[in-house]
């Protein structure tokens, strides 16, 4: 696979996207989030006060800029010019956050279906989730919601039939490879596992959000004492 | 110093220009439906271009004044009256302490915007007062204005009033419309998936007509019309922008607007200028609408000469 290989294309009138790898097979890969999150910075540099936003996901970068400061001439020449000259950087580039997870089969109510399907017993579970290295591959859906993956493929599940009315703040969910932590009480599908003292997005405080779209994140199992004394709450599901 | 809303009518919401630069943590821009109107209320009034005014949906909001200032609506056609006495569009009016000002329900157009001199003092959240109820941010709150809430408001009891000469005012949906055009008019840059639309099909998008349907509200607006399948299947989701035209599987087309997600996975034709989306944002179900491919060059000139037409369109001076 060439994850060097990217290809601009118009998103509207102030926006072009940046497509990373092959444009006729977009993958999922934490080689092509690393080069993505190095991009981004390369552009925040260059364009500076002429970016309006940014948004990283899976394959793709959006760039957003000021009609008022630049023009899409301008903005393409200096994209092309920062996707020609690539920075070096790891793939272990990004902070890496520790995040801490009750798992619960009450407050988790898939935790036991997840297990029945993979033919493994809670305790595997907890251990495959938590020992997993996630990278932050997109933040949208809601304010502060991660895509973390790739969830390994024992684990993996489909969306709910049937979305639930209310997902509570801190539920810690899996969806397909995907896994998350509602940063906010919300309705969803995501199968539920397991619930996450940590906010993931404070207005009040700086920064907003514990992780950033590049970042790695690894749970860690605490037990029903650590999560009530780090501030959890417990909600009838 | 404040008003104080008496009755809230269906939506209404405070809203500046919107909120920038927060894309990263998942929040949206919001900000007013249509711009333009929101832009003329604030330069009738002296304010500056981001000052908060209220994005009134379908009319029915009632203020009571407490502190004296001077107010103005634009927008979608409704009656206004300021304790009973029928009051201009597009225009300033004085009020003073103990004036009920009552805005009527629209009967052309949908969001019209109330302003007031100065702007609305609300605290701004991520750096904009934009209301964006499904995030529960901004505005007072993050939800739409209630009964009894108060927006405070600094005290003008000078200011030169202004109106927009009647001949310059937007037309919205099938007021505008003649025997020659009917339709308005979306300018589309093709972009994102554009290329996986086969020509047949994006002949068909070019050359329909679609309808606005009631299946739309601040996040995007549905049309309904010849179906444009896009063939390609799942897709990673990505960055969306201010009116990106996503098609889902059923081929109806849908104008994202300022409450979208920030990352979705439809595949996406193009984006309509920004421009357009305001204008589609007045328009109501049944109004029909047309697509027009352009360049970026294109979109670049409508731009600039509707902000220097903006700029330059003189205002009316009103004695008191």
């Amino acid at each position: 696979m060439n994850t060097s290989q990217t290809h601009i294309e118009i998103a509207s009138e102030n926006s072009y996207i940046v497509y990373f790898g092959d444009p006729d097979s977009l993958q999922i890969s934490p080689e092509i989030s690393a080069t993505i999150a190095a991009t981004c910075e390369q552009i925040k540099q260059r364009f500076s006060h002429r970016l309006i936003d940014l948004v990283a996901s899976y394959a793709s970068l959006l760039v957003i800029y000021d009609t008022n400061l630049c023009d899409h001439l301008w903005a393409k020449k200096a994209l092309r010019s920062i996707l020609n000259t690539p920075e070096k950087h790891s793939e272990n580039s990004g902070q890496l956050v520790k995040i801490p997870v009750f798992y619960s089969t009450k407050y988790g109510p898939e935790l036991a279906l997840l297990a029945e399907n993979a033919g493994l017993s809670i305790a595997q579970v907890i251990d495959i989730h938590s020992t997993t290295e996630y990278r932050v591959y997109a933040i949208g859906f809601a304010p502060g919601f991660a895509y973390l993956g790739e969830v390994d493929e024992r684990l993996a599940a489909p969306r709910l039939s049937t979305p639930r009315l209310k997902v509570p703040a801190g539920a810690v969910a899996i969806a397909d490879r995907q896994t998350a932590v509602y940063p906010a009480s919300s309705p969803g599908g995501w199968n539920l596992i397991g619930l996450c003292p940590t906010p993931m997005f404070n207005p009040e405080k700086q920064p907003h959000m514990p992780v950033t779209v590049g970042d790695r994140v690894q749970f860690f199992a605490i037990d029903e004492p650590q999560y009530l004394s780090m501030g959890g709450l417990l909600h009838e599901l | 110093m404040s008003f104080k809303v008496l009755q809230p009518g269906l939506l209404s919401l405070i809203q500046d220009l919107g909120r920038f630069g927060q894309h990263d943590i998942g929040l949206t821009t919001g900000g007013p439906l249509d711009s333009d109107a929101f832009l003329w209320a604030n330069r009738i009034l002296h304010n500056e271009s981001n000052a908060c005014a209220i994005e009134v949906s379908f009319g029915g909001l009632q203020l009571l004044v407490q502190t004296d200032s001077y107010f103005c609506v634009t927008g979608a056609g409704l009656d206004i009256s300021v304790n009973g006495v029928n009051k201009a569009l597009w225009a300033s009016h004085k009020v003073v302490s103990g004036d009920e000002i009552k805005l009527g329900y629209s009967s052309h157009g949908c969001r019209s915007y109330i302003g007031i001199a100065g702007g609305f003092n609300i605290n701004p959240s991520f750096g904009s007062s934009a209301t964006v109820m499904r995030e529960k941010v901004g505005g007072l709150n993050g939800a739409k204005l209630a009964a009894n809430d108060i927006l405070p408001c600094a005290k003008t009891t000078e200011l030169v009033r202004q109106a927009l000469p009647e001949s310059d005012w937007p037309l919205y949906g099938q007021q505008g419309s003649n025997e020659q055009e009917s339709d308005a008019v979306l300018h589309l840059l093709p972009g994102y998936q554009h290329h996986l639309f086969d020509s047949t099909t994006r002949a068909r998008f070019f050359n329909s007509q679609y309808t606005v349907t009631d299946r739309s509200d601040r996040m995007g607006m549905r049309l309904e019309g010849p179906a444009v399948p896009c063939p390609s299947e799942k897709m990673l989701s990505e960055g969306i922008c201010l009116g990106a035209v996503q098609v889902p599987a059923d081929g109806q087309p849908i104008v994202l607007l300022n409450d979208r997600q920030t990352i979705g996975g439809y595949p996406k034709i193009g984006a309509i200028i920004a421009r357009d989306t305001a204008h589609l944002a007045q328009l109501r179900p049944g109004d029909t609408v047309h697509f027009e491919a352009v360049d970026l060059f294109q979109a670049h000139t409508i731009n600039t000469l509707a902000q220097l037409k903006f700029n330059a369109t003189p205002l009316l001076h009103l004695k008191d």
